[in-house]
């Protein structure tokens, strides 16, 4: 049976209710980018400044669930200072955590750390967009710039 | 919590008999017994209209209007039969004025691409209003860019109403057509229908009325409205999905062109040139929702059977839902209109809907959490989503204490 304190794990409320690196970024970002849900109406800009291919800062704004906003959050916490190339391996590896495509013990769990926490959400298909916002925004943010929507 | 006096006990005593006949709701979802709260999103099916649709693919199953065999004829007349019920259960004049569509978002289309293409152009002006669904507006928006015409919107007040001074300064020579709802979906707002048909009327402008949130809760008769298109989904009102009404007066229609074209809106074809059908099949091109028409005429009839018991049982229902709701600690309930039926649109401290949504789910209770395909109105209320519980004629007080007792809940995780 489903469990909701699975989904709604301590961190995951705590996150969503004192959300980290919350809020516009100074001197502003070099990339930055949308998410959007269509769906339910969540909304957060993901703002990065990459130097020299490092993400030296990265910052979240907007509005969306408990799930979307913890997510982004601890996504913000876990990307601090990694190169572009491990952000993308690490969004990779989170999808597929999210999505259920992998399972825990598939995943290099030692580097997901923390956000092992949002692992429960495969089990509720509907909230997994809510999960995957930010780092599908981060993704687009520092390859492509453009806004990005999980539709 | 006890029961306000105002519940009438005749019906309420009859709704375990009529939650009998709902296989759907005799269900534990999550371990709990199911309340389904999503009403105006879709209603569940009984047994009756369920049974009608098996039978009818058990013993009639073939096309309509196209062969001289027995079966044939015989889901002819059934599709016939059902035109001239939902005729006389709107009141329109002739079964020709009564088309059948795959529910409101094609009947609207229909008028907006048909009544469009010719009484629409440059400069002129299509009113709707803030409280619309999607499918009231975006066919409009559609409409107005193929043809540059200018879509006007009626504003609401902070409670939810329609304001009816400005709707009146928006009706010009250039307004082409009046599109509004009966029922708003999203807060359940009843709109003064006689008065904006009667406005647009004096204006000389036809009015589309958007009735699928209205025809599952009231009596409607559109000769008495004067209202000149009116649509309506069939699984909103007990029926199944894939079938829905467009009343029109057959003065409007007999000057529309086809929607469609293919089978059975032609009474001639060469490649020369094609005669149209006449009304209604002219609207009605391809194989129609045969099964979908014969298990809407079966859900029409348990509608009306049951809905002058349902009328003052859900206005109960709803006030007990409005102060139950209000009373629990962290809810707000969003709007105030005149008059509320349906729908209605709660908000909790601090918790965003879609996680009010999945905590009260795996208590069994199904309820709808976001913009309710209403976003300009969300974004005029300055709300990304809200939390609504809508009901159906099988709903019970029981199933508000079971939402309200699962509130604190909600408010405990994320509070």
């Amino acid at each position: 049976m489903l469990d909701l304190a699975e989904l709604y794990q301590e961190v995951i409320l705590d996150h969503n209710k004192s959300p980290r690196n919350f809020g516009p970024m100074t001197p502003p970002p070099t990339h930055q980018a949308e998410g959007y849900n269509p769906l339910c109406g969540d909304r957060f800009t993901v703002y990065v400044r990459l130097n020299d291919d490092v993400i030296e800062e990265i910052r979240f704004e907007g509005h969306g669930c408990a799930i979307s906003k913890a997510s982004a959050s601890m996504m913000t916490e876990a990307l601090q200072g990694m190169g572009r190339e491990q952000a993308e391996a690490m969004f990779a590896e989170i999808h597929d955590m999210l999505t259920g495509k992998r399972k825990l013990d598939a995943l290099d769990t030692d580097k997901l750390d923390k956000l092992v926490v949002l692992s429960g959400v495969c089990e509720f298909p509907v909230r997994v967009k809510c999960a995957t916002l930010a780092w599908h925004a981060v993704h687009s943010a520092i390859n492509t710039q453009g806004p990005v929507t999980t539709e | 919590m006890n029961a306000p006096a105002s519940i009438p006990t005749t019906a309420a005593a009859k709704l375990p008999a009529i939650r009998e006949q709902f296989p759907t709701l005799a269900q534990t979802v999550h371990g709990k017994p199911l309340v389904y709260l999503d009403n105006a999103a879709t209603t569940q099916k009984p047994w009756c209209v369920i049974n009608a649709i098996a039978a009818y693919y058990e013993h009639d199953n073939s096309n309509v209007h196209r062969g001289v065999h027995a079966l044939s004829q015989r889901a002819t007349a059934a599709c016939e039969a059902v035109r001239d019920k939902v005729r006389a259960f709107v009141n329109a004049a002739e079964p020709a004025e009564i088309l059948f569509t795959s529910g409101t978002t094609e009947a609207i289309n229909l008028v907006a691409s048909s009544y469009g293409a010719n009484a629409v152009g440059s400069g002129d002006e299509i009113v709707i209003s803030t409280l619309e669904h999607h499918s009231n507006i975006v066919p409009w928006q559609l409409l107005c860019e193929r043809s540059g015409a200018i879509l006007r919107v009626i504003p609401i007040s902070d409670d939810g109403d329609l304001d009816l001074d400005a709707y009146r300064g928006l009706l010009n020579k250039r307004t082409r057509l009046v599109a509004v709802g009966h029922v708003c979906n999203a807060l359940g707002t009843v709109n003064p229908i006689h008065e904006i048909i009667d406005l647009a009327h004096g204006n000389g402008t036809p009015v589309l009325v958007d009735g699928a949130q209205a025809i599952p809760h009231m009596p409607v008769d559109v000769q008495a409205l004067d209202c000149d298109f009116y649509a309506f989904s069939g699984h909103k009102v007990y029926g199944p999905t894939g079938i829905g009404v467009l009343y029109g007066k057959r003065r409007l229609l007999d000057a529309m062109p086809p929607y469609q074209g293919g089978g059975d809106m032609i009474s001639s074809v060469r490649f020369e040139g094609t005669t149209y059908n006449e009304l209604p099949y002219k609207f009605e091109a391809g194989t129609p929702n045969i099964a979908g028409a014969v298990g809407l005429g079966t859900a029409v009839d348990f509608l009306q059977t049951h809905l002058p018991e349902f009328i003052p049982l859900e206005a109960a229902l709803m006030e007990y839902a409005e102060s139950a709701l209000a009373a629990v600690d962290g809810v707000t309930i969003v709007g105030a209109p005149q008059q509320r039926v349906g729908a209605l649109s709660f908000l909790i401290d601090n918790v965003h809907p879609h996680d009010i949504g999945t905590v009260v789910d795996l208590q069994g209770i199904a309820i709808r959490a976001g913009h309710h395909c209403a976003q300009p109105l969300m974004e005029r209320l300055g709300l990304a989503s809200t939390a609504r519980v809508s009901f159906g004629i099988y709903n019970t007080t029981a199933d508000i204490d079971r939402l309200t007792a699962a509130i604190p809940e909600v408010v405990r995780i994320f509070g």
